[in-house]
């Protein structure tokens, strides 16, 4: 059988394939026309938007308050906001907005519209609201807590007490967005707070406002001329291309200018074709091997740290995944506040054998890995499969679409399972959390945290997490995130494997584009053709 | 009389087919090993949204309670709201399916047209080079994998030769330029009297076509073959040649004649088959039909949206057979 990988590496190796060649119709100068696979997109709505292309649109089409600094994104930077304090109780958080500046519907933006697009977000309740309510607002509470004490004057009052990096940076979140309240009411129908139409619309003040989108199709943005960032393109406009070699072809033909969704082979030949240039940077996503506790064999420590020192980190970053993933074995993802160098694993057989030996299990045991069928998912399981056999472990491969390997993981009836895991918002908690809380392991517990669903309970390292967001000293923060991980890697019954690593490849002509990385901005408005 | 009788006999039994398709499709539904509320919330959400969601959904209520619900919406023609396009369902039915009708379409007449003289000219020269050739081309038909066509196709034509645009439906250049009034592109550029547009979406349509056509050509050609095979060895056709007729006539008149009616059987259940199995060509070339429609929403558990897009195949599929029935029933005076 040939695979369509197969196909296009051949293919990839004529002579006519290397060309560029002139395209049937070449895109508009002042257009950029990205292929990607966009059908992620359920709303582009700030309050509701929380997948990844949908995230992208929107960091082009609004502004937040605050945004981590792209040339140092361990420090935060205003965008809507002057400044900000917080009150000596840590309680208050106060910000003066930016005056002068404008909505693409030519509205003021003021402390009011920043007040109505949080409280809009809270009211919603859609699934990125956690990240603001988490300080404790509600429905019912919001109006007092967030609040415009004055034209640019936004006050936002937190329940209990949390590191001021926390809060900035669950502000600078896609859900942080602000929005024209003038231009979102107009558009309200039945008390939906304008969310039938913010689905497919915008009411920003960022570079670009959404011309159209139409599911699995296309996204059109157009150049905002009120935004203070002037856009160099007059248009973006994204086509939903599913199939990577499909977007190779288009690049390569000059109808599109990028592709975003290249596999390892057609990076490996775009790098050494002198038409193209490549931009990359690293993304959230951590691909991890979870071994649930509620497998006795599993719950044994030696057993967990057998595993993790079975696996050959290396060999499956080079052969599987060369280009779109580095080893990364700790869950703070690189580029992050917090995250450490650390790589306490590599493949050590006999180690493994004896820690089995210790485990009493020198005789191995059977293991079920649920996992993605989607590339490179397939290949790392087999390797990992490969593995675990060395050391008597004899593994049953289970393959299954995300959705449904993610409802078995959430009904915690895997026994084991690799995954991905990408980051809500820019702060170390928000995989902190994640990886090592879970103060309620009961079934009806409200937070299902990845924890939780390995019915893994660390009180210790529970708590650290718990505190460590309330650390208001930045500096012993990191440090509180760096010495977690450091027990994680030897207490949790998660083995991290991979960090993805995003690539967008251009043609020659294309300047003034870098694809950003985890928690900034894909920003396109400098992008030109030349 | 009768005839009549048993055409209402064969257009009573659709709202049960229907019933039943519609059924079976919510049990799959609501079986299916993924949580609908993923698709909404998310991964990440909190047990109370995840809640709220389901409490939204009705998933809380008993089976057939969520079925009587849908099948009342159903009756006023309220197919329910899809989570990954945020349209109603019947929205995106009307954006989706008439790219794919367009494309299924243009793929049968392509496949009809080439097709039926092929599996004639194979009938008329069994044993022969040619009907060995006709086999090899046929045989490539069935077996090829229709992605490594597709995109054979994509580098050959679009690739070196230039010949064709790229995949998609349209050229970025034009798009919203000609109004959605059918949402058949070709036809809305005919209406909006835009020949530039109408132009691109011809086009863009022929090679993706012709991909799809391949494989129903070669189903089409293999029958049509079999049936003329047939059909020149009976005793009318000897007749016909002992009475001097022209081959010409013989084949086409006398032979072909009597095929027509069975061939219609084949065509339209062929060209109810592109309409649903259009995925893989849809995906290459990036089509937005119904296909890779009922994909997505499925591999999403996006249930109103795999439950429309179902509805509207299994109504195509059940209109074109019942339209074959018809004509064989009235073209072929032996089929009571």
């Amino acid at each position: 059988m040939i695979s369509r990988r197969a196909l296009m590496t051949v293919a990839s190796a004529t002579p006519f394939f290397s060309l560029a060649g002139e395209g049937w119709a070449d895109t508009p100068k002042d257009t950029l026309v990205i292929g990607k696979q966009i059908d992620d997109i359920i709303s582009l709505d700030p309050a509701e938007a929380f997948e990844f292309s949908g995230g992208e649109v929107d960091g082009n089409c609004y502004e937040r308050l605050v945004v981590p600094n792209p040339a140092k994104p361990s420090e935060i930077i205003g965008e809507l906001a002057e400044s900000w304090t917080v009150s000596p109780d840590g309680l208050t958080f106060t910000f003066t907005m930016k005056t002068g500046l404008k909505f693409a519907s030519g509205n003021p933006i003021t402390a009011e519209d920043a007040a109505f697009s949080l409280q809009r977000m809270i009211k919603l309740n859609k699934s990125p609201a956690f990240i603001i309510n988490q300080f404790g607002a509600n429905k019912d509470n919001v109006g007092d807590m967030i609040k415009a004490t004055g034209p640019n004057t936004l006050v936002f009052r937190i329940a209990e007490k949390m590191a001021p990096t926390f809060v900035l940076y669950c502000m600078s979140a896609n859900c942080g967005s602000i929005v024209d309240k003038a231009v979102v009411l107009k558009n309200e129908v039945a008390g939906d707070l304008g969310s039938a139409w913010m689905k497919t619309n915008s009411a920003g003040s960022g570079p670009f406002t959404v011309r159209s989108w139409k599911a699995s199709e296309s996204v059109i943005l157009d150049a905002n001329p009120n935004s203070t960032i002037k856009a160099k393109p007059r248009r973006i406009f994204y086509k939903h291309i599913a199939d990577p070699s499909a977007q190779q072809l288009q690049l390569q033909q000059g109808d599109i200018d990028m592709a975003r969704d290249l596999l390892p082979d057609q990076l490996k030949a775009a790098q050494s074709n002198p038409a193209f240039k490549l931009s990359s940077a690293p993304q959230s996503y951590i691909m991890y091997l979870c071994l649930n506790q509620n497998v006795p064999n599993l719950a044994k420590p030696q057993v967990r740290q057998a595993i993790k020192w079975a696996i050959d980190y290396d060999g499956i970053q080079q052969n599987i995944v060369p280009t779109t993933y580095d080893v990364q074995q700790s869950f703070v993802p690189k580029g992050m506040m917090g995250a450490i160098a650390d790589r306490p694993f590599k493949k050590d057989i006999a180690k493994a054998k004896a820690l089995m030996a210790e485990a009493g299990l020198s005789g191995g045991f059977e293991l079920v890995i649920d996992h993605y069928n989607a590339q490179p998912g397939a290949d790392i399981a087999q390797a990992i499969q490969a593995n675990l056999a060395e050391i008597g472990i004899k593994v049953t491969l289970q393959a299954g679409e995300q959705r449904q390997v993610i409802t078995r993981y959430r009904a915690r009836t895997h026994q084991s399972a690799i995954l991905s895991w990408g980051i809500d918002y820019f702060d170390p908690n928000t995989n902190a959390e994640t990886f090592c809380v879970n103060i309620d392991n009961a079934d009806t517990a409200r937070n299902k945290t990845l924890a939780w669903r390995n019915s893994w309970q660390d009180v210790d390292l529970s708590n650290r997490a718990i505190a460590a967001v309330k650390e208001s000293d930045a500096k012993v923060r990191e440090e509180m995130y760096a010495s977690m991980q450091r027990d994680h890697h030897m207490r949790s019954p998660f083995a991290l494997l991979l960090q993805a690593t995003g690539w967008a490849v251009m043609r020659k002509n294309v300047e003034g584009f870098h694809l950003a990385g985890l928690g900034l901005r894909t920003a396109f408005d400098q992008a030109v053709k030349i | 009389m009768k005839r009549l009788k048993a055409l209402a006999a064969t257009t009573a039994s659709v709202p049960i087919t229907l019933f039943g398709l519609v059924l079976v499709t919510f049990l799959i539904g609501r079986v299916m090993p993924i949580d609908p509320v993923l698709a909404i919330v998310g991964d990440r959400a909190p047990a109370d949204v995840v809640a709220a969601a389901r409490l939204e959904l009705g998933l809380d209520r008993p089976l057939y309670v969520q079925f009587w619900i849908y099948l009342g919406k159903l009756a006023v023609g309220d197919l329910g709201r899809s989570v990954m396009t945020s349209h109603t369902v019947w929205e995106d039915i009307k954006r989706f399916f008439p790219a794919t009708m367009e494309l299924a379409t243009v793929a049968i007449i392509f496949a009809a047209g080439i097709g039926i003289p092929l599996g004639v000219l194979a009938a008329v020269k069994q044993g022969s080079r040619v009907d060995h050739v006709i086999r090899v081309v046929c045989l490539a038909g069935h077996s090829l994998p229709i992605f490594v066509l597709a995109l054979l196709s994509l580098l050959v034509f679009y690739a070196t030769l230039h010949w064709a645009p790229g995949p998609g439906r349209q050229d970025i250049l034009f798009d919203d330029q000609v109004p959605s009034i059918t949402n058949f592109l070709t036809v809305d550029a005919l209406l909006a009297r835009d020949w530039e547009v109408l132009r691109d979406a011809v086009a863009h349509l022929i090679q993706p076509a012709a991909v799809l056509a391949y494989f129903a050509m070669a189903f089409i050609a293999r029958m049509t073959r079999a049936f003329m095979l047939d059909a020149l060895a009976g005793e009318y056709v000897i007749t016909a040649r002992a009475k001097g007729l022209s081959a010409a006539r013989v084949i086409w008149k006398h032979a072909f004649g009597n095929i027509a009616v069975r061939l219609i059987t084949i065509m339209a259940l062929t060209y109810a088959g592109l309409l649903e199995g259009a995925v893989v060509t849809e995906t290459v070339f990036s089509w937005p039909g119904l296909g890779q429609y009922l994909t997505i929403s499925l591999l999403n558990a996006d249930m109103n949206a795999v439950l429309g897009a179902t509805l509207v195949v299994g109504i195509t599929y059940l209109a074109f057979n019942l339209l074959a029935d018809m004509l064989y029933k009235l073209l072929d005076p032996r089929v009571s």
